[in-house]
Parts: C-alpha cells; sequence; structure tokens
C-alpha cells in the first residue's frame, strides 16, 4: 500500500500533464460536439463549451477566461469583476484544475515597463481570486509585457483587447 | 549545429592587431595635426546648429588592390554622409577620378567644384591582410592636414573605412569619431501575435549581418558591456523570463536572474563587474545591482511602484531610472547604492526608458504625449529639455560611443525598423537591416584610441 502511494505521488502528475495536453488539443477539434454526460465536477475536461467542468467552457462566454484592463490601469473594473466572479465560483467548483495568470499590455507603451505593468495586472486578478477563496497554491502568474498580442491592427479596437489578463487552465 | 559565434571571433582577435597597425603614417606628409580636432586656423566644422553646414567633402576612389580602394571610399563616403556633418560630393562631378596615393590633389578643380577637402588613398594587400593608408586635403592652403595607415585581416576589409571615417571625423569636427562600432539588437520575422524574435548583431551602417540566437525563445532589451566583449537582455526561457548575459568571445550564457523571478532591464555598471536590473515581486517592480562575480544582490529601490530601465552615468557614481511612483512614468536620479532618488522630468507626458549619455552630458528618453511617441534628451538636472524625433511610435534609445548620436527603432503599422538621431535633431536616417530591428544597443568603439 505504501509503495503504490508513493508510486501515485510520483507519477501521477506527468501522466495528469500529458492527459491534459491531450485533452487541450481535442478540446478544438470536438468543441462542436456539446456532451453532457459529465456530472462529476471533478472528471475529466474534455469536452466542448456546453461541457459542465471543460476547458471549452471556462473560455466560453458562460465564464470567460480573461479580463480587460483601461489604458496603463491594473484597476479591475466593473466588467473584469463580473468575469473574475463567474471565474472564482468556476474555480472553486472545479478544484482540479490549476491555473497560470498571464498578464499582458498593448503596444502603446514602453517595453520595459509593460513587462512590470503585465505582471501588475496578473497580481491584480491573483489578488481578486484569491480573496474570493482561490488557494494562491493553484495560482501561477507571467507577464508577456507587450510580447503576444492577440489583435494586431494598429488602431484602439485592438488595443483594449491586447491589455488583458488571460487564464490560462492546466492540471484537470 | 553552427555555433554563429565562431565567426565573430576571428573579428573579436583581429582588435587587437588593428590597433597596433593604426599609426600615423608619417612618411612624406607635412606636419600632420594628430587628434588636434578644431585649431584656429586650419579646416574646421562647427557642429553648433547655428553655424552649422554640411562640408563639401570629395572622396576619391582609393588606388591599389583591385576593386577594393573603390569599395572603401564608398564605405567611408556612405559612413560621412549619414553622419550629417558632411556633403560628400557627387564623383561624376570630380575634376579628376585618380589622385594617386603619393600625387598632389589639382586644387584650384577642386575649389572649382566647392569641395572643401580631398580624402585620397590607397589599399595594399600584405598576405592575408589588408591596410589603407590615406591623406585628407585642405583645398583653400594645399595642406594635408591627415595621414594615417591601417590595417586588418583581409575579410575585415570595412573596418579599414571605419576606422578612416573615424580619423576623418575627429580631425575635422574634434568630436571622437563612432563608425567602427556594431550595434545589437533583436531580428524580428513572423506575424504580429507570434514574432520570432533573435538576438542579431551588425556593424553601425547595416554590414555583417548576423544572428546570435535561434528565435526558438523569445529575446528582447540587448545591452552591451562597457567593453563591448558581453551583451546582456531578457530571454523566456522555461519559465519566468530572466535576465542573461552571452559571452561574445566565447558564445558563453550565464542566468544573472533567479529562478521563478522575473528579472528585466538590464544595464552593465561601466566597471562592467556590476549590472542593475528590475525584478518583479508580487507586482511591483524594483531595482537592484548584481555584484557579476559573487552574484550577490544589493536592492536599489524599494516600494510598490514600477521601478525600471536604470541606467549608470559615466563615472559609476548615479543611476538615472523611470518610476511611476509618482502616478505616472518620470524620470528619477539616485546614487548608485540607491536612495536620494530625485524626479528630473517635469514636462508634459510620460517618460521613460532614460539612457545616460557615455559623455554624461545628456540623458536620453522615450516621451508619449498626446498619443505620439518621441525620443528626447535633457540635461542629467532635468533641464534644457529638447525632443529630436516624435511621431506614431519611437523607442528605446541608446549612445554611440560619442555621446552624439542616438540609435532606436520606430514603429510603423508593419513593424519596427532602427533609425539614427544626433543631438540636434538635424539628422534622422535609418539603419539597414535584413527584418523588422528593435531594441538597438551601440557598441563602445572597437578599437582602444
Amino acid at each position: 500500500m505504501m509503495i503504490s502511494v508513493a508510486h501515485l505521488a510520483r507519477f501521477s502528475a506527468p501522466a495528469r500533464l500529458a492527459r491534459i495536453g491531450v485533452m487541450v488539443a481535442m478540446t478544438a477539434l470536438v468543441a462542436a460536439c456539446a456532451s453532457n454526460s459529465t456530472t462529476d465536477p471533478n472528471a475529466a475536461g474534455l469536452g466542448g463549451a456546453n461541457t459542465p467542468g471543460s476547458v471549452a467552457e471556462f473560455q466560453s462566454a458562460s465564464v470567460g477566461d480573461r479580463v480587460f484592463f483601461d489604458t496603463d490601469s491594473s484597476e479591475i473594473n466593473a466588467q473584469g469583476q463580473a468575469i473574475l466572479e463567474r471565474q472564482a465560483s468556476w474555480l472553486n467548483r472545479y478544484t482540479r484544475y490549476s491555473f497560470t495568470l498571464e498578464g499582458h499590455a498593448d503596444e502603446r507603451g514602453t517595453r520595459e515597463y509593460n513587462f512590470a505593468l503585465g505582471a501588475r495586472r496578473a497580481e491584480a486578478v491573483k489578488n481578486y481570486l484569491v480573496a474570493r477563496g482561490i488557494s494562491s497554491a493553484r495560482i501561477r502568474t507571467m507577464s508577456y509585457g507587450k510580447e503576444r498580442p492577440v489583435a494586431t491592427c494598429d488602431d484602439i479596437s485592438c488595443w483594449s483587447q491586447n491589455r488583458r489578463v488571460q487564464t490560462v487552465l492546466s492540471g484537470g | 549545429m553552427l555555433n554563429p559565434l565562431r565567426l565573430l571571433r576571428p573579428l573579436s582577435f583581429l582588435v587587437g592587431i588593428a590597433t597596433a597597425l593604426t599609426m600615423p603614417m608619417v612618411s612624406g606628409s607635412p606636419a600632420l595635426a594628430q587628434g588636434a580636432g578644431c585649431n584656429a586656423g586650419t579646416l574646421c566644422i562647427d557642429l553648433s546648429p547655428r553655424n552649422f553646414k554640411p562640408m563639401p567633402i570629395a572622396i576619391v576612389d582609393f588606388t591599389g588592390e583591385a576593386g577594393q580602394g573603390a569599395q572603401v571610399a564608398s564605405v567611408i563616403t556612405n559612413n560621412l554622409k549619414r553622419s550629417g556633418v558632411f556633403e560628400p560630393l557627387d564623383r561624376a562631378r570630380f575634376p579628376e577620378q585618380n589622385v594617386a596615393f603619393d600625387a598632389t590633389p589639382n586644387f584650384a578643380a577642386w575649389q572649382g567644384i566647392g569641395a572643401q577637402a580631398v580624402l585620397n588613398g590607397r589599399v595594399v594587400r600584405e598576405g592575408g591582410r589588408l591596410a589603407v593608408e590615406y591623406r585628407l586635403w585642405e583645398v583653400s592652403t594645399g595642406k594635408a592636414i591627415l595621414g594615417q595607415r591601417h590595417g586588418v585581416d583581409a575579410a575585415a576589409w570595412r573596418r579599414l573605412a571605419h576606422l578612416a571615417s573615424d580619423a576623418v571625423f575627429e580631425r575635422l569636427t574634434g568630436e571622437t569619431g563612432f563608425f567602427d562600432t556594431r550595434i545589437v539588437f533583436v531580428d524580428e520575422t513572423g506575424p504580429k501575435d507570434k514574432r520570432r524574435k533573435r538576438l542579431a548583431i551588425m556593424d553601425q551602417d547595416g554590414a555583417n549581418f548576423l544572428a546570435l540566437s535561434s528565435g526558438d525563445e523569445l529575446l528582447v532589451t540587448p545591452r552591451y558591456s562597457p567593453r563591448g566583449d558581453r551583451v546582456a537582455f531578457m530571454a523566456f526561457g522555461n519559465g519566468r523570463p530572466r535576465v542573461q548575459v552571452l559571452d561574445l568571445g566565447t558564445g558563453q550564457r550565464n542566468v544573472i536572474g533567479q529562478d521563478g523571478v522575473m528579472s528585466f532591464a538590464p544595464r552593465f555598471a561601466p566597471n562592467a563587474g556590476t549590472l542593475a536590473m528590475s525584478i518583479e515581486n508580487n507586482g511591483q517592480a524594483n531595482i537592484v545591482a548584481v555584484d557579476l562575480g559573487s552574484r550577490a544582490v544589493r536592492p536599489l529601490t524599494s516600494g510598490g511602484a514600477i521601478d525600471t530601465s536604470p541606467s549608470y552615468s559615466p563615472d559609476g557614481s548615479q543611476i538615472v531610472f523611470e518610476s511611476d511612483r509618482g502616478g505616472g512614468q518620470q524620470l528619477y536620479v539616485m546614487g548608485a547604492d540607491g536612495g536620494g532618488a530625485r524626479r528630473i522630468s517635469f514636462g508634459e507626458g510620460r517618460y521613460s526608458t532614460p539612457v545616460w549619455s557615455p559623455k554624461g552630458d545628456f540623458i536620453a528618453f522615450t516621451k508619449q504625449r498626446g498619443g505620439n511617441f518621441a525620443i528626447g534628451i535633457m540635461k542629467p538636472d532635468g533641464s534644457g529639455e529638447r525632443i529630436l524625433t516624435e511621431g506614431f511610435h519611437n523607442e528605446g534609445p541608446s549612445w554611440a560611443p560619442n555621446g552624439r548620436y542616438i540609435v532606436f527603432f520606430r514603429e510603423s503599422g508593419a513593424g519596427a525598423k532602427l533609425h539614427m538621431v544626433d543631438i540636434t535633431g538635424r539628422v534622422d536616417v535609418p539603419i539597414p537591416t535584413p527584418n523588422f530591428a528593435s531594441d538597438p544597443a551601440w557598441s563602445p568603439l572597437r578599437s582602444a584610441r
């Protein structure tokens, strides 16, 4: 018994990581195939946006995996609060996930400051989620500054989409 | 896999030899004013904006070694033109296409096309090496006011032109040259949302481009060590991005920042043994000094603000940095051991990326106001602000070693390219790169003076 527990402890994490890798890849493929068969909140996160507890559900409009910020600000606005409330209740329900908060800035700032600004935004989201009962042990933060825009046009409509913190799930 | 740095080693090795061979050439020259600068009564360019006019100069194709002489003259012409200090005359108008190295130019004819100075010379091969010998003539008096010889490995022939350009620039302006230098920068390819960024190096005129990293990792903000033998930068590895130092001679990389903590904005101290940088903790960014020998980390700022982009004064006693401790980004100067920070920027807008001039007289910065990004300079006490260029996006100034020119990157819609301005704002020229380019850093002079 002792041996098998040690065995599990040693090997379960990589095995889970490999599994979630496959699941994330498959999520896109099966996104159209909604399935409501999963009822256990801590079962695997495979499934489309309508599958409770799936990565796709977290990314869909019913939860939302990213919050946006005003120019040069790390304050969480009303819209961001609504999204983070949904994220918090979802993450409190599906405790098998850990996650990375990726902080980003738009390109209308200088590079070094933007790395710090992205980190400050990720930290603001972390503090919000921890205050809603999420264990900080599940949270990793990372700043990409202005290096990874999601929208690449050259006007305000794109810049506002790039000022964001994305919650990227892992584990599950 | 090929290590591109291998290609650099012979060049670094050559610097010593080139320096040893860079000596005054005395044979047959009248009294030469070595390093005399702008003496009263001799040909001299006043660089002060009020009286400034680029000097008309004729650079005659050098003779000797087939074709090489013309190439050397062409590189010199390009250098001097880009400096904004000279107006190289069109060779189609030259009264004589060749002036033998030992011959005296026909000064009356050169005066006829408005030349104030004539440069002629020759390239000679010595085994695997090339040497250049040249004379600079003052047309009005018919005197040779400069005569020099430089030698390098034949493969590095462009350096002959850069060394000669520096000598001409120094003789006629009284300021140190900046042509025998290189620029490290970030080479950018691929779509905007998945940019491939490589560390790259090239000569200051854009020649001899060489990529120093594969592009598999995101890499930004390279900065030269004071002797030009190492480059510090921020790179994304597997975890959080951290500051690393690359030895250009050996290709060896050392991670400086602590694992699990984002470190960024590196800048060498003038003593080269210390590196200032920012570290991030819980959303706060503070500046530390790292002893590169012992790796001891000394905090220089504290608090919840974003303190970043530190840059040492040339004597190493002070650090200029940016902080949003007062609200928006502004520039502050503190002692090199931290403490005593005082704000120096008070203009309208946000100030960032300060860099102390190697001469100590100015601090260059990026300034954001009214939706535009400008490159400017101010004195270390914050007075005398001057905007050198302003537009949609200009960022990240780095000084040429003579403290008169600044390289930076300018974004258009598609991507960034490198540009050079001078401290008067008169000069604004692109520096050619094969792809998009950002985060330039100017090397010190490769040859010791």
